[in-house]
């Protein structure tokens, strides 16, 4: 089956600044595509030319089958988008919202139903200024959602959410998955993507970086596992006598590579043999969050971690 | 255009308005205030000097225009001396009507030759009864120089001091009106100009600053249909707030309006035109604040100087021109004709230089209001 998005060297100039440098990805349909980067990476670019909102400088995209400029409103009427922050008329309820949206695209979903996937049928009256953060963003999914698109774009859906909201958005999310529609994520949060996502692209300075599932990227990026004990240094410079694996010490804290985790008994037999007093042990794996950071570096505004916002 | 779209715009629009009590004190309520107030004042202060308007028929003789210039002199009148070719002494007194002059004098062919020959010659004074304080001051004026006039040229030359100028005294074309009367519809311009300029400058700018266009133009919804609802709107709006401020000034002011099927296509086209206009200027602008800034610079001359609170023709010459190039004076202009002097076929010249005016800015505004960016 063809796939539903297909990106070749697209780039995106702004005068002096190329925003997008030759990217190429595809997504497949009725798959959960994650897109990361830090704030100017150039993701947010790529994601409205993905829309049609904005005209790619070279390059092809086609989106299920469509140039998304040139035939944007063939293409809005089979996509769903969320922006980040989304923002609609004050005095108008969720209700009137749906409705609302539902007469554009002249579809008739059940107002009060759609308020429900989206966990919002008790503000179905409310206006939408005295609406919570968490509750205007999931407005904005119910009405991406009034068209039944193909394609869902969601512009990091829970930024700024509390963690209850935040994973009601990722039921959400999978459901849309359940129902065989395409989603295209970007987040800031790299334990979503990780939960979510079935592939994942990293941007950095217009280019992506890394690229594949999450499992795929953590291997091919990401340090092996290791196992930690809290000892002395002391306890390190033992280990590297009588021991191959790479050891290293930091913070009270001595870890050993493992190069495959059934080494684990061996390396502890040589950790009880030291003599060294020894407490505390684990074993550590890279996350998506680990090889972000390790190809990026921090984010500057710190939403890498839980609780930030953009 | 798919009606329905339009039409569910339209109720976002009607149901934003209507939730919002500062856009429906602005729209209704505030023009009441202005009719109050402005009755209230003006309707009891007579004014200065009265604007009089002359035709000389006697080829701007030394005589004749020294005439003028003892009248204007008295400060109780003040002379403006019209082209024969803007109209004939057949007409002048319609004339007069037509443009709200309440004084108008003619000098004969043959004033000065008369004159110096010490044969009797009158000249025509217009004024309108209705109008008692600028009738008697411009009578007075007349009467004053003409003695003066007299004196002079009879009494150097015999004794018996015999009058040689006189003048007939004539009605303007047209009943008079007061304060009031043109107030309504100055007012109904008003609010035509201020609720849809204000609004549409505000919104056009701020919702795309806050990513709603971008959010729109992710719906089937085009531009075109986005404007329209709100042109359909702003007219319902007109409507209501002509009606209350008809009633207002009637009821309370008693003034004298007519209400014709006339004034509908001012309702219609007017708030068509401003909705236009608002949405091109907040395009133009880059930011909410600019924006405000381009509306009001667009806003404030015309609030004033189209005919909303003054009379353009109580204006000086050269502001009288300026008006000339504002569409709310085409606006105010027709509904004044037809509510107050019954004349369709300016009326009519008013209507179609709006609309013409409207189908411009409408495409233009359309064409240059963007809801993505490149």
């Amino acid at each position: 089956m063809a796939s539903a998005i297909e990106v070749r060297g697209l780039t995106k100039r702004y005068a002096a600044v190329t925003a997008v440098a030759g990217i190429d990805f595809s997504v497949a349909p009725g798959t959960v595509f994650a897109f990361l980067g830090p704030n100017g990476a150039g993701k947010t670019t790529t994601t409205e030319i993905l829309e049609g909102l904005r005209r790619a400088t070279s390059g092809e995209v086609r989106v299920l089958g469509l140039d998304p400029w040139a035939d944007g409103t063939a293409l809005h009427r089979r996509i769903g988008v969320i922006p980040q922050d989304f923002r609609f008329f004050e005095k108008i309820t969720p209700k009137e919202a749906v409705e609302y949206y539902a007469a554009l695209f002249g579809t008739h979903p059940d107002p009060p139903d759609l308020l429900r996937r989206v966990e919002l049928p008790d503000k179905a009256g409310a206006r939408f200024d005295t609406l919570s953060g968490g509750q205007k963003q999931k407005l904005g999914l119910a009405l991406s959602l009034v068209n039944d698109p193909e394609i869902c774009f969601l512009d990091e859906p829970t930024t700024g959410l509390d963690p209850h909201a935040r994973r009601a958005i990722w039921e959400v999310i999978r459901g849309l998955k359940r129902e065989g529609r395409t989603v295209f994520l970007t987040t800031h949060y790299l334990e979503e993507a990780e939960l979510l996502a079935d592939r994942v692209a990293i941007i950095h300075h217009g280019r992506i970086i890394a690229s594949g599932t999450p499992t795929e990227i953590i291997q091919a990026h990401g340090r092996p596992e290791r196992l930690r004990v809290r000892a002395a240094p002391a306890l390190a410079d033992y280990l590297r006598q009588h021991l191959r694996e790479p050891v290293t010490a930091t913070d009270g804290f001595v870890d050993v590579e493992l190069a495959d985790s059934h080494d684990a008994l061996r390396v502890l037999s040589a950790v009880q043999a030291s003599g060294i007093p020894w407490d505390d042990f684990s074993t550590l794996r890279d996350h998506l969050e680990d090889v972000f950071v390790r190809l990026v570096g921090p984010m500057d505004d710190g939403a890498l971690r839980e609780g930030g916002s953009a | 255009m798919r009606p329905a779209r339009i039409g569910a715009d339209f109720r976002v629009v009607v149901r934003s308005y209507v939730r919002n009590p500062v856009a429906l004190f602005f729209s209704l309520i505030f023009p009441i205030i202005l009719i109050g107030l402005f009755g209230l004042i003006f309707s009891s202060i007579g004014s200065g000097s009265t604007p009089l308007y002359v035709l000389n028929e006697d080829g701007n003789s030394p005589l004749s225009v020294q005439f003028l210039a003892e009248l204007n002199s008295t400060s109780v009148v003040s002379v403006n001396v019209v082209s024969s070719a803007t109209v004939s002494p057949g007409n002048f007194a319609a004339w007069l009507g037509q443009n709200d002059y309440v004084a108008g004098l003619i000098v004969p062919d043959g004033f000065a030759a008369n004159y110096t020959a010490h044969r009797p010659v009158n000249v025509t004074v217009y004024t309108n009864p209705e109008d008692s304080a600028s009738e008697g001051a411009v009578l007075g004026a007349v009467t004053g120089v003409e003695n003066a006039f007299n004196l002079r040229a009879a009494c150097s030359t015999n004794a018996t001091c015999a009058p040689v100028l006189g003048f007939t005294s004539l009605r303007v074309g047209s009943q008079v009106y007061s304060y009031i009367d043109y107030l309504i519809p100055g007012l109904i311009g008003f609010s035509i100009l201020t609720s849809p300029m204000f609004s549409l400058v505000d919104i056009t700018s701020s919702y795309r600053k806050e990513g709603i266009f971008r959010q729109l133009s992710l719906t089937p919804l085009t531009r075109g249909e986005w404007l329209t609802s709100r042109v359909l709107w702003y007219i319902a709006l007109t409507f209501v707030a002509a009606a209350i401020m008809i009633a207002t000034g009637v009821e309370v002011f008693g003034a004298h309006v007519t209400l014709t099927l006339g004034l509908v296509p001012f309702l219609i086209v007017g708030p068509f035109f401003f909705v236009s206009l608002g949405m091109l200027a907040g395009s133009v602008a880059r930011t909410p604040e600019s924006a405000a800034l381009i509306g009001n610079i667009i806003t404030f001359p015309m609030m004033f100087l189209s005919g909303t609170f003054f009379q353009v023709s109580q204006f000086p010459p050269y502001l009288q021109s300026f008006a000339h190039l504002l569409p709310l004076y085409y606006v105010i202009d027709g509904m004044n004709q037809v509510m107050l002097f019954a004349n369709y076929t300016r009326a009519l010249t008013d209507l179609v230089l709006v609309l013409a005016g409207s189908i411009v800015i409408f495409l233009l505004a359309i064409r240059l209001f963007k809801w993505r960016d490149e």
